[in-house]
């Protein structure tokens, strides 16, 4: 499997590193950079409160947003009281509750997405991994609000997704989203993880390939990469965020028919994803039908 | 007797076979046997005379219960709904098998059938194109795609359904999946269908990359139509159902059922097993096991399916017609715009 290097040298292998990279900023350095004021909300009132998922309102550049994202640790022992990102049901149930809170107050809702997947355990499972996933997905695709969502780090499947189906999905260049982990992948395709950075290239998990397939809306430059300087990515993250905040904010302020043009167009952008062949009326030749 | 004649040919394989191991043919033979003839390659099995009989024997007479071993009678396997009368195993069943037993005779219409694969990637493992694996499974298996929808009658009344196959793929979700789903949503909300999900699935397309996953997206979306117009979407979870199949649209439903003994999780129980380096208790994710964990409406057995399903189309339909508003805050500023209009009007 040909893992050629892009343009500027780095082969997906290498972007997968540095999304991965240990001294990258996580979502509590781009709350704590670009938020006046922050109050942390914890907990899904049911279950526990988990330390892989923060969650809670703030002020960004004068205005009052609802942010959610999964959080890594800055160290081993922080790593393991979080997981590694990896969130529990209680953990996706508490973003729930807060998209609920933004869309109750009408604030606009900003994700940042950096997990390796959802929690694979036990009690996980015990306790509806999968439902509540996809009652994240559900409740988002419908949320009367504007939402976004930014891959700062390792968009890591359906753990991703449960807090990344927003209006506008921005990732960092360095920054991988994936169906499942490089390793998981390569354990399904060859039964061995060990091919990773094959299954990555094959994937085709890096953001200007997703940008191109039109996954993903916008491409964030990190020059250098995040973690030698992440005060200019923290910022340029932040300026991509208002300014999309703002685009969104022309079609939604226009009260009820606003929320309405919001919502189908955030259903026909997810409606539209996906390539398929479709054969005409007269088969043959197969219309080759990229949506 | 049919089955005792069917299988004594291979006894008598096994007996020559022991036979050959043991080396004492050629020592019997005797006399002209030299050392080639002792060292020469036997043939593992030699076949017996009665190879004409068992040719009458067709290859799925019978049918063996995976679970406790049971034959049975093909036909009398198919009588029972492919469901073992010694244990209870439901057996795995195809999509055209599993619309044959909800849909009323020939009341079956298929949709979206020319929706076929794509490779949006470039995808290639190994010397082999996912298009051309995807072509391959789709002659070996006789299906065109992960799943099969259309609209049927069931017990008189008619429904839309998507069922999986899991025969191709894995059942894995990929665009074609997710297109032929939305458009059943769409096309159920049109012709005021209530829905019916049959899913069996290994999860995400891994050949399709990041568009599988957003395939997750994609179908929930859909589902937000049907709720609009006030159309129940009924799950129905087959073994085995995992990934992102469980984490999307199968179990956003009004209604979530599961078959006996269906293996259902969002992590296969080997990755679990790999990463908690603990044994899984006994009955993990089974339907029944979820069924305590409150995450199912019930697990039903196959035999009840049609009567169970009926009863819940019958109750859900027509409670209260027309367009749920999409948002209270909408309705609101709707009701206000109306009740101007009127007293403009007076």
């Amino acid at each position: 499997m040909a893992s050629s290097p892009s343009a500027n040298g780095l082969t997906p292998w290498d972007r997968v590193l540095l999304a991965r990279h240990a001294n990258r900023p996580h979502t509590l350095a781009y709350i704590g950079a670009l938020y006046d004021e922050f109050v942390e909300l914890h907990g899904d009132r049911s279950d526990g409160d988990d330390a892989a998922m923060v969650g809670g309102i703030g002020r960004f550049r004068g205005r009052t947003v609802m942010v959610v994202g999964h959080q890594k640790g800055e160290s081993t022992r922080e790593n393991i009281q979080r997981n590694f990102g990896m969130p529990k049901p209680e953990g996706y149930r508490k973003a729930l509750r807060l998209f609920r809170q933004a869309e109750k107050f009408g604030m606009p809702l900003i994700t940042f997405i950096d997990t390796p997947g959802a929690d694979p355990g036990l009690s996980s499972e015990e306790n509806g991994q999968a439902f509540a996933i996809a009652a994240n997905v559900f409740a988002m695709t419908d949320l009367a609000i504007p939402s976004i969502a930014v891959v700062i780090g390792e968009g890591g499947s359906g753990g991703a997704l449960a807090i990344g189906v927003a209006d506008r999905v921005l990732m960092l260049e360095n920054a991988i989203y994936s169906v499942a982990s490089p390793e998981a992948s390569a354990a399904i395709i060859w039964k061995d993880s060990g091919r990773a950075a094959d299954a990555a290239a094959a994937m085709r998990v890096n953001a200007d390939d997703l940008l191109s397939f039109g996954l993903v809306d916008e491409v964030i430059p990190e020059n250098p990469p995040a973690h030698e300087d992440p005060q200019a990515t923290i910022v340029a993250t932040g300026d991509a965020i208002e300014r999309h905040l703002i685009e969104l904010d022309e079609m939604w302020k226009r009260g009820a028919t606003g929320e309405r043009a919001l919502l189908e167009a955030r259903y026909a952008k997810y409606r539209a994803m996906g390539e398929w062949q479709e054969a005409q009326a007269v088969p043959t030749p197969a219309a080759i039908g990229r949506r | 007797m049919l089955y005792c004649a069917a299988l004594s040919p291979r006894r008598q394989c096994v007996v020559n076979s022991l036979f050959d191991i043991a080396g004492t043919r050629p020592a019997l033979d005797g006399t002209g046997a030299s050392m080639r003839e002792l060292f020469r390659r036997q043939p593992k099995f030699t076949t017996t005379g009665d190879d004409d009989l068992r040719s009458l024997v067709p290859d799925d007479l019978w049918v063996k219960c995976p679970k406790c071993n049971e034959l049975v009678y093909t036909k009398e396997h198919m009588r029972s709904l492919r469901v073992c009368q010694r244990c209870g195993y439901h057996f795995r069943l195809a999509a055209s098998e599993r619309i044959e037993m909800l849909a009323d005779e020939g009341s079956f219409v298929e949709w979206d059938a020319e929706i076929t694969t794509s490779d949006p990637l470039g995808f290639v493992v190994d010397g082999e194109e996912y298009l051309v694996k995807a072509q391959k499974t789709a002659t070996r298996s006789g299906v065109g795609e992960a799943v099969i929808s259309g609209r049927l009658k069931l017990d008189g009344k008619p429904l839309a359904v998507v069922v999986t196959d899991f025969s191709f793929m894995g059942a894995s979700m990929g665009s074609v999946y997710g297109e032929k789903l939305a458009r059943a949503c769409e096309r159920a909300v049109d012709e005021g269908l209530p829905l019916l999900t049959v899913s069996a699935s290994g999860g995400a397309r891994m050949q399709e990359g990041l568009f599988s996953l957003m395939q997750m997206a994609k179908t929930t979306a859909a589902l937000t139509r049907l709720g609009e117009a006030r159309l129940p979407h009924i799950s129905l979870l087959t073994d085995p159902c995992y990934g992102g199949v469980t984490a999307s649209y199968a179990t956003v439903a009004d209604v979530i059922l599961a078959e006996p003994e269906a293996l259902v999780g969002f992590a296969g129980p080997r990755v679990i097993e790999q990463i908690t380096r603990q044994k899984l208790p006994p009955g993990f994710q089974t339907a029944e096991f979820l069924f305590e964990h409150g995450m199912i409406d019930q697990v039903t057995p196959r035999h009840s399916m049609v009567k169970t399903l009926s009863a819940l189309i019958d109750l859900y339909s027509g409670v209260r017609p027309g367009r749920r508003p999409r948002r209270r805050r909408a309705e609101v500023v709707e009701s206000e715009i109306v009740a101007n209009g009127a007293t403009d009007g007076e």
